[in-house]
């Protein structure tokens, strides 16, 4: 055994040795249920310090398998390691089969046999679900046979039978989005672009005088040169030289300044999301910190 | 310096973000906020409503996005309770509709116990599709909704009498984590229906540079990043919507700590990267 084996080993002991003490004295990483009206809703340690819920074993697990988890996903910024890789391996695996049960219940069941054969679903599936066809059923026998269609790929043989409604869901997406973004990024944004270029203040035109707005106007000014340079930066029919190249120039300090602004945005996403991972460590795991106030003062602290 | 600086292993930096991270929130440090105008109209969207007014909360995002994205659908749906607003739970994300129970369990099952399932709020659940299930509901919700996430028939539920489309909601509120989302909610329901269809939305600072061109004709308000949240509950807290010691409605307040150090030290190392940077090409040069 090397010396950094020997330090991390010591200490994995030493982290183990204070968990299980944390666990067992202070009873740390515990989750609480109360029944309420048929269903079972979690419970503070409030109530369970005041003998109104019940420990919930079930819960107090995915406390603790979450918390493994979460330690073995940040493992990897050390290093790559075994612990890192079953972690990733688990959330492929659930992932995949987390999609499949829902897409066959949500689609599958009540949107295509739901249509098709709603007797059926009904008595075996979906009580709620209307037994009645509607009288266009017919048309959900399209999909039905586009689906086996695609399932063809898997097949030894034949499977340019897949490419077809393939086709079909590229073209309809194709048309779909096309529509979208034509009226909601192309339209409606060239007409958000058309903006007066001197602003009067709203209150001293109510009065017949005319006070200009500098901060609107400036920023009416500042938003159609953004946009004006920006485009010019991708018009590359002519050489970005003499004024043209000047605006291109202009352009790109808009574009830089936007990635910029997209780069902070992101920062501060990733930094929410890692302050949520350590909160729950710290909070609902360890018990170190009671940031809901959601057990009474004597079962938080570090000892 | 330059030297040990140059060759610094990177874990060195992790182990700093870990640190810059991890004692705002074991201290708790939190910092006051002030609105922006964004977040003021999206709360004025909401506030404008009289009670009994039918929202859609459309909660596109799973457990990934919780930390920036919880804190806002915690947010919305309190004010809502606190308007008396009739919730209409949706999700174009498979993972959603246990993002709005989560919801509902936190806010309304402990806070507003006399809110009742079916008449007050519903949860119709996660259809697949994406942008198609907002092309189909804009103009026929039952074509895809036909029962709620627990299976009950959508018109043996009260508060579903008389929604024939998303144009039937008085506001569309969108937290949202990407695609689909609330750039799909813009396309295909709030710019076809200017008039009819009022969206605002709370999304990832990923997206949120991405949403500002669309406001405020086709999104009337929005909330970006963990930061919005806190503005949002700094607002709920201005008109006394949440009481100051009801902490567990201000996850988002209480995250701009981490964030305020977190950014200090990113702009150092920023700095620092480009110090090294010109420091290097001006030892070039000598060479």
């Amino acid at each position: 055994m090397n010396r950094s084996q020997m330090i991390w080993v010591v200490l994995l002991l030493l982290g183990g040795s204070w968990l299980a003490w944390r666990a067992t004295s202070m009873g740390a990483g515990r989750v609480f249920v109360v029944e309420e009206r048929g269903t079972e809703r979690l419970a503070d340690g409030w109530e369970a310090a005041a003998g109104h819920a019940r420990l919930s074993v079930s819960r107090t697990v995915g406390v603790w398998v979450a918390a493994f988890f979460t330690l073995a996903t940040l493992s990897f910024l050390y290093r790559d390691n075994p612990l890192y890789k079953l972690a990733e391996s688990v959330v492929v695996g659930v992932s995949a089969a987390y999609w499949m049960v829902v897409s066959f219940w949500t689609t599958l069941i009540p949107n295509l046999f739901g249509k098709l054969v709603p007797d059926w679903v009904n008595d075996w599936a979906m009580p709620d679900l209307s037994p009645v066809r509607d009288d266009e059923w017919l048309g959900y026998l399209v999909p039905l046979v586009l689906g086996g269609m695609l399932l063809w790929r898997l097949a030894p043989r034949g499977n340019w039978i897949a490419r077809w409604p393939l086709a079909f869901i590229v073209g309809t997406t194709a048309g779909i989005r096309l529509v979208g973004f034509i009226q909601a990024d192309f339209v409606n944004q060239v007409r958000a672009t058309i903006r007066p270029l001197v602003v009067a203040q709203e209150e001293a035109r109510a009065r017949g005088v005319f006070q200009l707005d500098v901060g609107d106007t400036i920023s009416n000014i500042m938003l159609v040169i953004g946009v004006f340079a920006c485009l010019v930066y991708f018009f590359f029919s002519v050489e970005h030289k003499g004024a043209v190249g000047k605006v291109a120039k202009l352009g790109t300090w808009y574009l830089m300044i936007t990635f910029g602004a997209a780069f902070g945005y992101t920062v501060m996403g990733r930094i929410a999301l890692l302050a949520l991972r350590l909160e729950f460590l710290f909070d609902d795991w360890l018990w170190l910190i009671d940031t809901r106030g959601a057990r009474p003062p004597d079962w938080t602290g570090w000892w | 310096m330059y030297d040990f600086l140059r060759t610094l292993d990177r874990r060195w930096i992790f182990l700093l973000v870990l640190l810059a991270i991890s004692v705002p929130i074991l201290l708790g440090l939190k910092f006051p906020e002030t609105p922006t105008e964004q977040v003021r109209n999206a709360f004025e969207e909401v506030e404008r409503l009289k009670p009994g007014s039918r929202v859609l909360l459309s909660f596109d995002y799973d457990p990934a996005s919780e930390g920036e994205l919880g804190p806002m659908a915690t947010a919305f749906v309190r004010h809502c309770c606190q308007k008396r607003l009739r919730m209409y739970f949706m999700a174009l994300w498979p993972i959603g509709p246990q993002m709005a129970d989560d919801t509902i369990d936190r806010v309304i099952h402990r806070d507003f116990p006399d809110l009742q399932y079916g008449r007050d709020y519903v949860n119709l659940g996660f259809k697949p599709g994406n942008e198609g299930v907002i092309k189909v509901i804009v103009t026929d919700l039952r074509q895809l909704y036909t029962t709620d996430a627990r299976g009950t028939n959508i018109d043996r539920i009260p508060m579903c009498a008389g929604i024939r489309t998303v144009r039937d909601f008085d506001l569309i509120i969108n937290v949202s984590a990407g695609y689909a989302g609330t750039k799909e909610w813009v396309q295909y329901a709030a710019s076809p229906y200017p008039k009819e269809v009022r969206l605002i939305a709370g999304c990832t600072g990923v997206q949120a540079p991405l949403m500002y061109p669309y406001i405020p004709d086709q999104l009337r308000g929005m909330l970006g990043a963990i930061k919005g949240a806190a503005e949002y509950e700094a607002l709920l807290l201005e008109k006394q919507y949440i009481r100051p010691d009801e902490v567990r409605y201000q996850e988002g307040l209480r995250r701009m700590g981490p964030q305020f150090v977190g950014h200090i030290l990113m702009i150092a190392l920023i700095v620092l990267g480009n110090v090294l940077f010109v420091l290097g090409r001006r030892r070039e040069r000598v060479r």
